[in-house]
């Protein structure tokens, strides 16, 4: 059943640092948005002025793993409409590999990749970092490959609706991003207006980004069982759907 | 013996286009089958339900005894598909594809390094997929697809878009797969790569296959007729060729005759008629139909159009 799934995994990692932009897209950028905007803002911040303050030790840590997180469902979207595409899909489906042995494996290769970038990321920010990281690296790590691993099955609901590849990129950022928005990162979801608290409600993202501030902020696993509950939950009905919309050619 | 392939009454639409209508043959163990047709005939359709990468919406198939459907797997391990217009991961190197292929099959896999060797792509094993030629890339699909030395080697316009002197080469390769007992299924639209390849042949149009068998056959069965073109100076020859037996008509353009008839005795009929009647002639050829005019004959209209 398993048959080929490492061989495949590892082949397309390699496969994905060849990109020119592959790694730079997902590994540097988020890493870059992190450390500049921290540059920024943590210039000439006073020790007092605790809205900054708190902006850079939660909210910015937490907005560049959502960011890891997105980019990597958009590199998904984009590598499976060019698979399919391509007949790339079709032509593996064509030997002893099972489809999901497939998808799988773009999956685990999505979440190597976001722990590679989140050490990337912490390694950064004890260096370059206005005022250093703090938090329990272990349980983040987890929290974000849990959150990952959730909306990479929107990734697949994306990439069954994308007509073509040339549409994957603009598509996915158009669906990705503004969930990004409402998800609690930039306004809290109790300070939104009632009409987009309810897309909050809906919208996996937030699910994602309260369990990983939590947890950056050190809270307990058992405060966001809840949140953990919504994303799995994600994951089922996107799995569900997937299986009957996605298109292998 | 039971056939290596069975297919009978398959059927499969598209929506409210019918691709194949109730498509029905058998390949035999051994033998070069080929399905073929004008572009959108359905060839393709039929093949990839045989594979099992697509479910027909009614009829019964069999490969090697299995369901494609129910048995999609085990069937994969035992067969080696080469699909039209297939990818590979753009950066993916030969040698990588080759290494993932053979872990995939439960059989022992044949000697990936020989067999790019064979088809004259080690030293492309380091090349990135997209870096190849088309040619090369064909090349490799076919090596793809005899990776686990497969029982039933499916191959899907396996010459398209490549030069004659490739062509060539890897009509020989076919020709070594059933050397080695093993079955080839394939379609084509080139009608000399048919000609030249397939022991049997299934002709397919709008999705129906409407005759099958060995091409000699075929071609003696539609089109018997046979030309004989030869330019002579002696006042005799027209009223000589006329009494030829199986004759039919004798055209002549000043000293050049166009005799026409039926039978494959028809050429031997003419040559001993020039050596009784001692006829010395300075131009001598025989034009012979093909499956070409076999498609033309029996769809009204040609391969090509």
């Amino acid at each position: 059943m398993l048959r080929g799934l490492w061989k495949l995994t590892w082949l397309e990692i390699k496969i994905f640092l060849r990109e020119p932009l592959g790694a730079f897209g997902t590994i540097v950028i988020p890493v870059l948005v992190f450390l500049v905007v921290g540059r920024v803002v943590g210039h000439g911040v006073p020790p007092g002025a605790l809205a900054a303050n708190n902006f850079l030790q939660v909210g910015l840590p937490v907005l560049a793993s959502v960011l890891i997180a997105v980019s990597a469902v958009l590199s998904l979207v984009t590598i499976i409409s060019i698979y399919r595409e391509g007949g790339i899909l079709k032509r593996l489906r064509a030997t002893p590999l099972r489809p999901q042995t497939i998808l799988t494996a773009h999956v685990i290769v999505k979440l190597i990749l976001t722990a590679a970038t989140l050490a990337v990321l912490v390694l950064a920010g004890k260096r370059y970092y206005p005022v250093g990281v703090h938090a329990p690296l272990f349980s983040f790590t987890i929290a974000l490959l849990i959150s990952t691993w959730s909306i990479l099955s929107i990734g697949f609901l994306i990439a069954s609706i994308v007509p073509t590849a040339r549409f994957a990129q603009p598509i996915g950022a158009f669906i990705m991003y503004p969930m990004v928005a409402v998800s609690g990162l930039f306004v809290p979801v109790a300070a939104l207006p009632p009409v987009l608290r309810i897309v909050a409600r809906v919208v996996p993202l937030t699910y994602a980004v309260s369990l990983l501030e939590g947890i950056w902020k050190g809270e307990a696993w058992s405060a966001h069982m809840g949140d953990i509950a919504a994303l799995v939950l994600v994951f089922v009905i996107c799995t569900a759907l997937s299986t009957k919309v996605f298109r292998w050619e | 013996m039971t056939p290596v392939i069975h297919a009978s009454g398959v059927r499969k639409s598209y929506g409210a286009t019918v691709a194949v209508h109730e498509v029905s043959f058998d390949v035999h163990e051994g033998e070069i089958f080929g399905l073929i047709g004008p572009n959108g005939a359905g060839k393709t359709t039929t093949m990839e339900c045989i594979e099992g990468l697509r479910t027909p919406d009614c009829g019964a198939i069999s490969v090697l005894g299995l369901d494609p459907f129910k048995d999609v797997y085990k069937l994969q391990d035992r067969i080696g598909v080469q699909l039209q217009q297939a990818q590979l991961q753009k950066r993916i190197k030969v040698w990588e594809a080759v290494g993932l292929w053979v872990s995939l099959y439960q059989k022992k896999a044949l000697d990936g390094e020989r067999l790019l060797e064979q088809l004259g792509l080690a030293a492309k094993r380091d090349t990135w997929f997209m870096n190849l030629s088309g040619g090369q890339k064909q090349r490799l699909f076919i090596a793809l697809a005899l990776m686990n030395d497969p029982e039933v080697v499916f191959l899907d316009e396996l010459t398209t878009g490549l030069d004659p002197q490739s062509r060539r080469a890897i009509w020989d390769l076919v020709r070594d797969i059933r050397a080695r007992g093993k079955t080839v299924f394939l379609t084509t639209h080139l009608m000399e790569e048919a000609e030249r390849l397939c022991d049997r042949v299934a002709i397919m149009e709008h999705g129906r296959i409407i005759d099958i068998d060995r091409p000699d056959d075929l071609v003696n069965r539609h089109c018997p007729e046979r030309t004989v073109i030869l330019a002579t100076d002696n006042p005799i020859a027209e009223e000589r060729f006329r009494a030829i037996p199986g004759v039919e008509t004798v055209i002549r353009t000043d000293s050049r005759f166009t005799v026409r008839g039926r039978g494959d005795d028809l050429v031997t009929e003419v040559v001993h008629c020039l050596s009784e009647n001692a006829i010395r002639v300075t131009d001598f050829r025989t034009i012979l139909p093909n499956l070409e005019d076999v498609f033309l004959k029996l769809t009204g209209r040609s391969i090509r159009e």
